[in-house]
């Protein structure tokens, strides 16, 4: 009786791309193929999509046109919007206003595509990736205040708010952070802004070595500097970087300092003290050059155009360079971010007897990897993200208490859910 | 104290008390196996002290195995347990049922692992949040959240509430600061959730039993981050000829891109208790008193108190003052957490609430507790974590006239109603508990609340794990209690409560 009532659209159920414009649209969709049990792939603005496992859906419903700004507080920092809003339009409007996300969400759209293509916020969300001050201010799921959405069975349901303070029953917020559009699909979302700092300089480090670099990162966030960036670019990465005040091409560690004027100039001389550089061997990029370095960052642009796969492997930043000693072979490339915690790293040749190689280092140094870009062959295949069996289980439990039968991206995490 | 209905007691288990007890005494050491009365006493309520219930049995494990074993045996045998940490949470979370085995994880009280390079504590769930600090400090260290009973609040605590602090705006909750969790589910499952690195694989199970209030798993170990502590901290102290003059100032602040570390405000009730409780000297004609903190770096401080003063006076601030030491930074902030106690001395009780609002509805907000507080007929002072919109209206009345009371709880759920229709929040740090569980319905609809169930459902099927906890079992919204203090009398004195 219920679904009949609520079924007031005019969608044809006959295509296979829903494009819905309203909830109301995709609450529809959704007890549509609940009844059905229909299999949904659910799509934003196509800058991920390619990460996660393949997987068979009848029916895509693509979110882009859910799209546009509801409700921005500058005043109290938070920004509410639709799922499909690109992350571009949210960046526009809060630089009006000097705020910004403070989780620099990267942007995949050079790895995947050769271009930009930042994402819709719904997508962000759902992946979890945050960019270099991750360290500092937290990922995205840091940031979410809270949601409404649509569970597996058609039900709007909500959780958090727009206060940063909020307690109240369980944080939903976290556990769809994340969780790749498998849990329940995003239609409105409230995020936390941050001022933008009034300056930002970017301390660079000529040096090759890993080992030297990963120390140059410890003592960094380890001091009262409080960097909000850190990275090592080994030598054949440093030549990407053609900047003014950058005087030199081969290997070298980034520290970002942000802050008001006087006191990053202070806090950049300060760090050099402490770590004891001599002049020839760094330099000090200005605000300008900061945000294209940072920007290439957190696009992973020295990626671009790679036909090569590409892993990421998070781990604490103590395990760093055994991870790295054990991995490197000749023919892949990496870069370290999050102030040593975030190795990027790109292989040429993947099958699953060097992934199972990978799983096992990384594990045995208390960190774990997601496959970004791999091959199609191989893709169908790989274990894209690692899990262990218990987590499995209850990962299991809570998709079915959010999506009973499994119709929203089903497998694209994990076999089964 | 209005009646409050539990689970039903299950009186089966009432008659196998003693097989209980002897079957959990070949689990763990039967020492740590309490069920005389007069060892259950201490049991019998937490911080919320208006609510008591002696438990049936108290277990005192001592490793995640024994949680376990106890846990598995309890889910078999279907009998109801009910965890505990310090015993100092404000919402009733870890109240006792009749028929529960109450899981005391006092013994869990060591700090495992203190690894600088990581930037991280590994500490079992019973240390207090203060203990962590202390451990690190004289590295220059800290742990960021410190609600203000971090001196006897247990981490493990902390992770269950989500508790915050005063400095939330700046440096986040709990949540924010937690790396990872091993935990035990209610079927006995040993596992860990997150760890040392940044974020985790999959589902983010992590953050969702931080603020679960005991209903999901019973936490064992705690990884937490730790902070460089900041190289300088200065306040002012600025009073404001209104209300809105101050909550506009703390709009400007905000919007000028100033993040403090911490900011508060106080109206003129309070402030006028405070001076008269503490001599704290804070200005008695201001009608709000605002304390706003920065940290970090000397120059970057010194840039944001200066704007903050520029701002202040545009908004027609009517005295200033910045902390010129330490001392004196912590003479300002002396008299704002003697605040609570200067209630005590006012009236015989007082109820704290904890609602959470947009910061820019704070005139609005008080102006509607002004009503309510003449609709009433009771007295009410308020202290406002202004930085991040967490409302503590205190109420003052009488609990030995019933009237008093019954007006007393009427005029607190009134707040916190209107807390959410001006788009905020029930329960800012203080969890729902029982405390609020009726009105979990003016926050969310039966979809929302049944979502949340399924949750727990999964992961704890028969519902034996902190039952009757958070969510409403009548589903209607009953009026209920607050924090309750009697005589200016909190059940742990010695607590800072602000």
């Amino acid at each position: 009786m219920e679904e009949k009532q609520n079924f007031q659209t005019s969608l044809d159920f006959n295509q296979n791309i829903f494009k819905p414009s309203t909830r109301e649209e995709i609450v529809e969709i959704v007890k549509n193929c609940y009844k059905k049990s229909i299999p949904l792939e659910i799509s934003g603005l196509q800058s991920k999509n390619k990460i996660g496992r393949n997987f068979q859906a009848e029916k895509t419903l693509d979110l882009s046109n859910y799209k546009g700004i509801i409700d921005y507080k500058p005043e109290e920092l938070y920004i509410k919007v639709k799922a499909g809003t690109p992350i571009s339009e949210i960046e526009e409007a809060l630089k009006k206003n000097n705020q910004q996300l403070a989780f620099e969400p990267n942007d995949f759209g050079y790895l995947f595509s050769g271009e930009s293509n930042s994402g819709s916020i719904g997508g962000v969300v759902a992946c979890n990736f945050a960019g270099s001050r991750r360290f500092k201010v937290g990922s995205v799921r840091d940031h979410l205040l809270g949601f409404q959405g649509i569970n597996g069975k058609g039900e709007t349901i909500k959780s958090g708010g727009t206060v940063v303070k909020n307690v109240t029953g369980y944080d939903l917020c976290k556990i769809l952070s994340g969780s790749f559009g498998t849990l329940t699909i995003l239609t409105e979302i409230s995020i936390k802004v941050l001022p933008k700092p009034e300056t930002s300089k970017t301390l660079i480090i000529k040096n090759p070595h890993v080992k030297k670099a990963l120390d140059y990162l410890g003592q960094s966030l380890s001091s009262s500097t409080d960097p909000s960036g850190g990275v090592f670019y080994p030598d054949y990465f440093g030549k990407n970087f053609i900047l003014n005040d950058l005087t030199h091409d081969g290997g070298l560690t980034g520290i970002r300092i942000e802050g008001p004027m006087n006191s990053v100039d202070q806090r950049i001389d300060r760090l050099s003290k402490e770590l004891d550089l001599i002049d020839n061997e760094f330099s000090v990029l200005d605000s300008v050059q900061t945000e294209i370095f940072w920007n290439k960052t957190k696009n992973l642009e020295v990626f671009k155009n790679s036909k090569s796969n590409l892993i990421r492997i998070v781990v604490p930043i103590s395990e760093t360079l055994q991870v790295i000693q054990k991995l490197k072979k000749d023919d892949l490339n990496y870069f370290i971010d999050w102030g040593g915690s975030l190795i990027w790293m790109a292989f040429d040749h993947l099958n699953s007897k060097i992934l199972s190689e990978i799983k096992e280092i990384t594990k045995n140094h208390q960190g774990y990897y997601t496959l970004i870009k791999i091959e199609d062959d191989f893709k169908a295949s790989a274990d894209i993200f690692t899990i262990d069996p218990i987590k499995y289980k209850i990962s299991e439990k809570i998709k079915k208490s959010f999506d009973p039968k499994r119709i929203f991206n089903p497998g694209k995490m994990y076999t089964g859910i | 104290m209005s009646s409050l209905q539990m689970p039903k007691v299950d009186s089966s288990i009432l008659s196998k008390k003693d097989k209980i007890v002897s079957d959990i005494g070949r689990i763990i050491n039967p020492k740590n196996v309490l069920s005389h009365p007069d060892e259950l006493r201490p049991f019998e309520t937490d911080g919320l002290t208006a609510y008591r219930q002696m438990p049936l049995v108290v277990v005192m494990p001592e490793t995640v195995e024994e949680v376990s074993n106890i846990l598995k045996y309890c889910n078999e045998n279907r009998v109801k347990v009910v965890p505990r940490g310090a015993g100092t949470g404000l919402s009733g979370g870890s109240l006792p049922l009749e028929d529960c085995v109450l899981m005391a994880m006092g013994k869990f009280n060591k700090i495992l692992e203190i690894d600088y390079e990581n930037r991280c504590v590994v500490t079992q769930p019973c240390v207090t949040n203060l203990a962590i600090t202390h451990a690190v400090q004289d590295k220059g260290f800290y742990y960021a959240p410190d609600p203000s009973s971090q001196i006897a609040c247990s981490i493990g605590g902390n992770v269950a509430e989500n508790s915050g602090g005063v400095h939330s705006l700046k440096y986040g909750a709990t949540t924010n600061n937690l790396l990872g969790i091993e935990v035990v589910l209610m079927d006995g499952t040993i596992t860990k959730f997150g760890g040392k690195a940044m974020d985790s694989e999959g589902y983010d199970f992590l953050g969702l039993m931080t603020g679960s209030e005991g209903l999901l798993g019973v936490i064992t170990e705690v990884t937490v981050k730790i902070l460089k502590s900041p190289e300088i901290v200065k306040a002012a102290l600025i009073g404001f000829p209104t209300i809105e003059d101050a909550g506009n100032c703390v709009a400007e602040i905000i919007a000028e891109g100033c993040i403090p570390a911490g900011m508060e405000i106080m109206d003129k009730a309070l402030t006028k208790a405070t001076n008269d409780y503490s001599k704290a000297g804070y200005p008695t004609d201001a009608e709000a008193m605002m304390i706003v903190e920065f940290d970090g770096t000397e120059h970057e401080v010194e840039a944001y108190i200066e704007k903050a003063k520029q701002i202040a006076e545009k908004n027609n601030s009517s005295s200033l003052k910045v902390s010129k030491s330490n001392e004196e930074r912590l003479k300002f902030w002396a008299g704002r957490k003697a605040a609570f106690p200067a209630c005590g001395v006012l009236a015989p009780d007082y109820m704290c609430m904890d609602g959470s609002i947009p910061r820019g509805k704070l005139a609005e907000v008080l102006r509607e507790i002004t009503r309510l507080s003449k609709k009433y007929d009771l007295p009410v002072a308020n202290a406002f974590h202004a930085g991040d919109g967490n409302l503590h209206p205190l109420i003052m009345f009488d609990a030995n006239d019933k009237n008093s009371l019954k007006k007393c709880e009427d005029f607190g759920a009134d707040i916190l109603k209107y807390c959410v229709k001006v788009g905020g929040a029930l329960t800012g740090e203080h969890g729902v508990g029982i405390e609020k569980r009726e009105l979990m319905c003016e926050a969310f609809n039966d979809k929302d609340i049944q979502q949340q169930l399924t949750i727990k459902v999964a992961l704890d099927p028969n519902s034996l794990l902190n039952p009757g906890k958070v969510y409403p079992i009548l589903r209607k919204c009953a009026e209920e209690g607050r924090v309750h203090v009697h005589g200016g009398k909190t059940k742990f004195p010695d607590i800072p409560r602000f």
